[in-house]
This record gives C-alpha cells, sequence and structure tokens, in this order.
C-alpha cells in the first residue's frame, strides 16, 4: 500500500468540503472494496476521508416511497421488512451478496460504486485503459470470460460487476446527491457511464459529490418482483449474469415491465426491447421465451464470454417465468 | 502506473498518516501508534501480538480474519485500524471464559478442522451466524458460513458443530452476551 492521509468527518457538507479541494483525496464507507483496491496496488489517494460519520444509515418509509440511507449496510437493508415486502427484487439482490462478513460492513452507496473484477484492471502488472488511460485493453484479446458483451468499446470490456445497482434499475430508483454545487437527484439507471474512449470515468459523478441516500418510489412496490443470478458457485461469488424483472399486471396481462441485466453488461443494462415486448401481452411460456430471446439484443462475443449471450437470454426467461408463476417446465 | 501518482506532487492538504488510536479489544483498551495504513488485523496480530485472528488473503475472499465488531461478524482485513477507534472488538482469545465457549467446545468435539488455520475464523463467524438466528436447517447454516473457506474440507463437521452449540443450550441470543459477559469477568480478574 502507498501511503495516505486519513481524516474523518461528521457530515456531508465537511465530507464535500473535503473531496473536492483536490485530486486524489477519496471516500471511504465500509472500505470492503477499498482494501482489496489499495491492498492490490490498484488506488493510490493521497487522502482517504472516512464517512462513516456523517449518518444516513438507516431505511425510512415514507407514504410515496422508502428512502435508504447510502451508508446503511446491505446486511440491514436486505433484512428490512418492507424491502423484503415490497422490493424483493432489491432484498433479493442483497441476500447472498458477497459473504456474511462483507455485507455487515459494505454500504449501499458504495456498492453501487464498486470496482470492475476485470482481471488486468485488478492486475497492476497489466496494462489497463481503466487504470492507467491510454495503456490498452488486454481483456479485448485475452483473458475475457467475466467481461462483458453488452456496452464495450475498442478500449474496454469490463464488465460492471454489481447486483445491487441492477435491482435497482428494475424499481425505478433514484440517488440523493450532495456535491459542491449543491443537491441534486439522479436515476440508478444513469449513474453509470458506458466507457467509450474514457473508461476510467465511470460514473456521472463529479469529484466532491457524495451519494446520501437511494429513494425507491411506491409505485415499484406494487409490481411483482425477482432477481436472479446464475454465477461459477452456488454463493459468495459475482454474477456471470443476472436479471432484475418487476412487472405490474391486470391478471396475466402485463402492464408495466422494468427488466435490466447485471454482470454481462459495461455498466447495469436497462433491456428497453424486452420490457417493449411484454407489455400489453399475456405472460406466459412462449412469451417469456420470445421476450429472453430479445435480452442480448446488441451483444458481442470477445472469444471466453461468448456463452454470456445464450445464458443472458436464458436467465432472463427464467426470471420472466419466476415472476409470472410458471413452471420452468422443459428446457426450449 | 498508479491512478493518482502525477497528481501527488499537487496535493496542498497537510497529510496526516501518524495516529494514537484506542482499540478496545476483548474488554481492555490499548493505545498504540499506527500508520493510517494499517488494517485492524494487523493491528491485531502484529502490535498487540493476538495472532488468534489469522491473516489468509488480506482480501476479504477467505475469512481467516474474522472477528466481531460491535457484536457483528466482519473480516478484519478490509478494515483499517483507525477506522475502529471506540468500538467493541472481540477476537477468538476474547471467546472463553475458563472454560472453552459452546462454539469452541462442539468444534473440538465434532473434529470441525484438520489443520485449523481457517478455525479462529470459522468460529467467531459461527458466533455471528448464531446470534443472527440463521441457522433454522443445514442449507442455511453452510449459506451464511460461505463466507469461510476451509481447504482442509471440514465443512461437514463445521455444520454439525454449530447445530450441536446450538442444541446443547447456546440460546441463539445469548450467544453474544455470554462472550460478552466473559470478557467483562476476564477484565475484572486482571484488575
Amino acid at each position: 500500500m502507498v501511503p495516505f492521509s486519513y481524516t474523518s468527518v461528521a457530515d456531508p457538507q465537511a465530507a464535500v468540503r473535503r473531496t473536492s479541494e483536490g485530486h486524489g483525496v477519496e471516500f471511504i464507507a465500509g472500505g470492503t472494496d477499498m482494501l482489496q483496491l489499495l491492498q492490490e496496488g490498484v488506488r493510490a489517494p493521497l487522502e482517504l476521508v472516512d464517512i462513516n460519520g456523517i449518518g444516513f444509515d438507516d431505511v425510512s418509509v415514507a407514504v410515496d416511497g422508502v428512502r435508504i440511507g447510502a451508508m446503511a449496510r446491505l446486511a440491514d437493508v436486505a433484512d428490512h421488512p418492507v424491502i423484503r415486502e415490497r422490493f424483493p427484487v432489491v432484498a433479493e439482490a442483497l441476500h447472498e451478496s458477497a459473504s456474511p462478513q462483507v455485507r455487515n460492513m459494505a454500504t449501499v452507496g458504495g456498492n453501487l460504486l464498486q470496482r470492475t473484477r476485470c482481471l488486468y484492471f485488478r492486475d497492476v502488472a497489466t496494462p489497463c485503459n481503466k487504470r492507467v488511460p491510454g495503456s490498452g485493453c488486454p481483456a479485448i484479446e485475452g483473458q475475457n470470460r467475466i467481461n462483458a458483451v453488452l456496452g464495450g468499446s475498442p478500449d474496454c470490456i469490463a464488465a460492471y460487476p454489481g447486483d445491487l445497482a441492477v435491482a435497482l434499475i428494475a424499481a425505478d430508483a433514484e440517488l440523493m446527491v450532495v456535491g459542491p454545487k449543491g443537491e441534486r437527484t439522479v436515476l440508478v439507471e444513469k449513474l453509470h457511464r458506458q466507457p467509450g474512449s474514457t473508461p476510467h470515468v465511470e460514473a456521472v459523478l463529479e469529484p466532491g459529490d457524495l451519494i446520501t441516500a437511494i429513494w425507491i418510489p411506491i409505485a415499484a412496490g406494487g409490481r411483482l418482483s425477482h432477481y436472479l443470478r446464475v454465477r461459477d458457485r452456488a454463493t459468495f461469488e459475482w454474477a456471470l449474469a443476472s436479471a432484475a424483472v418487476s412487472l405490474g399486471f391486470e391478471g396475466t396481462r402485463v402492464l408495466e415491465a422494468r427488466v435490466a441485466a447485471g454482470g454481462v453488461g459495461t455498466t447495469p443494462w436497462r433491456l428497453r426491447a424486452v420490457e417493449e415486448l411484454l407489455v400489453g401481452r399475456d405472460l406466459d411460456r412462449a412469451l417469456a421465451h420470445e421476450a429472453g430471446e430479445r435480452a442480448a439484443d446488441g451483444a458481442r462475443g470477445y472469444g471466453g464470454n461468448d456463452f454470456k449471450i445464450p445464458l443472458l437470454k436464458k436467465t432472463v426467461t427464467r426470471a420472466l417465468m419466476r415472476v409470472g408463476g410458471i413452471s420452468p417446465g422443459e428446457p426450449a | 502506473m498508479l491512478e493518482v501518482d502525477k497528481d501527488r506532487a499537487r496535493h496542498a492538504v497537510q497529510p496526516q498518516h501518524a495516529f494514537l488510536v484506542t482499540l478496545k479489544v476483548n474488554g481492555e483498551e490499548h493505545r498504540l501508534n499506527v500508520d493510517a495504513r494499517t488494517t485492524l488485523l494487523d493491528a491485531l496480530r502484529d502490535r498487540l501480538h493476538l495472532t488468534g485472528t489469522k491473516k489468509g488473503c488480506g482480501l476479504g475472499q477467505c475469512g481467516a480474519c474474522t472477528i466481531i465488531v460491535d457484536g457483528r461478524r466482519v473480516v478484519s482485513c478490509l478494515t483499517l485500524a483507525v477506522m475502529n477507534q471506540g468500538k467493541e472488538i472481540t477476537t477468538i482469545e476474547g471467546l472463553a471464559n475458563g472454560a472453552l465457549h459452546p462454539v469452541q467446545q462442539a468444534f473440538i468435539e465434532h473434529d470441525a478442522f484438520q489443520c485449523g488455520y481457517c478455525t479462529p475464523g470459522q468460529i467467531m463467524s459461527a458466533v455471528g451466524l448464531i446470534q443472527e438466528g440463521r441457522t433454522r436447517s443445514d442449507d442455511e447454516i453452510r449459506e451464511n458460513m460461505s463466507g469461510n473457506l476451509c481447504r482442509c474440507g471440514a465443512y461437514t463437521n463445521i455444520v454439525d458443530a454449530i447445530k450441536d452449540a446450538i442444541a446443547h443450550g447456546l440460546d441463539p441470543r445469548e450467544a453474544m452476551t455470554q462472550a460478552v459477559e466473559a470478557i467483562a469477568q476476564d477484565a475484572g480478574r486482571e484488575a
């Protein structure tokens, strides 16, 4: 670890002031991703600003939605009765994420901004455009089994690894952000940026911007939802492909659809083609398969990750059947 | 090769790298000088010489360094010592009170280890698990012990040991209380 200085702040305004003063000043919250990045030499901040003292760690329920403080721990949000009852897609994305110990430490705000697990990003002995802009992307022709099939550019195909952001997109969630210019809201769907020619810029946040809360509107709580992930091992593993599905029904007819995918895109990936296909139709096994086929529209494999394209389609199909109460039956 | 090396010289804030921290471990307060970089794990092992907590991967992937902080199981490699001032820290050394803690006893009776390196982390994780009450089935125990790897493959006996510790009168809600009382009594004896 390269030496860094450390300060602790007691309120969001102090945190924003501290980090907007100069380059290389970073927040540390749960620390579970930051410590890995520090240990491996991927990050070398000049100063860490500890924001564990700012509050914003509770879940509060209002008539029009639920506010989750950005400092709430994954375990507490996953176990919150209202999250479990009204927004199962969110609770399921958090349950069985990482390990129980990490869920006790990691914050939801930090989880949204966790860095990619691309082998080259995490290995400082290799080039990586995300870590060292302009150094190249060995993943495109190298070990890319876990990399993205959606949203890649000639400079980067690193997959966004998280589950929570994917589920929150299906729940229409937005973020409360405080920054040097004041407060604003950012849709979770708009938080992450595709790599393009600047893969080191991952989010629309500016230096000094701090996520203080996640807002989930109650409307999403009226829909049926599910989060399904497929992994190399049963638990304590990142998703190779995941699907967040949130559907509003009248009988079996789909009135409203939100579908997003994880583990396959350079960002959490909203599947608008799937949503459009579903709305207005009766969800049955045939429609679940038809919609799943559209999940990989625009996808491109790079060899090692080719399998993610059919895997994504089947994952979306299976998640749709689960929400629609359709038994999986014979493989199609 | 690092992301912000080029900005290092421009940084205007006077850095504070060294801290005098107070860590409350197993009921006893320790004051020590640490660098900001010192993980809680390294402070426990290398500075306080509490080497029961093991260092495995240093990346949160193996669970060997599991301890309990403010009543919750955490991996001590993924947090900085300076971030843990004023918290109640319990390590494997703080668990026994003359007699072994019921989970420790059950691990011995069920031969729930081979080489023993992961065992302190397994036991601290099991204490946290029992307190959380996520022990209603073998599957639930396995899922919620998934943060602790055992390369010897003693998993079957670990599950048996945890079930036995519960069956032999370790009320889930009292698992943590027992540990805390043991620490208080130890502290009392030493004082």
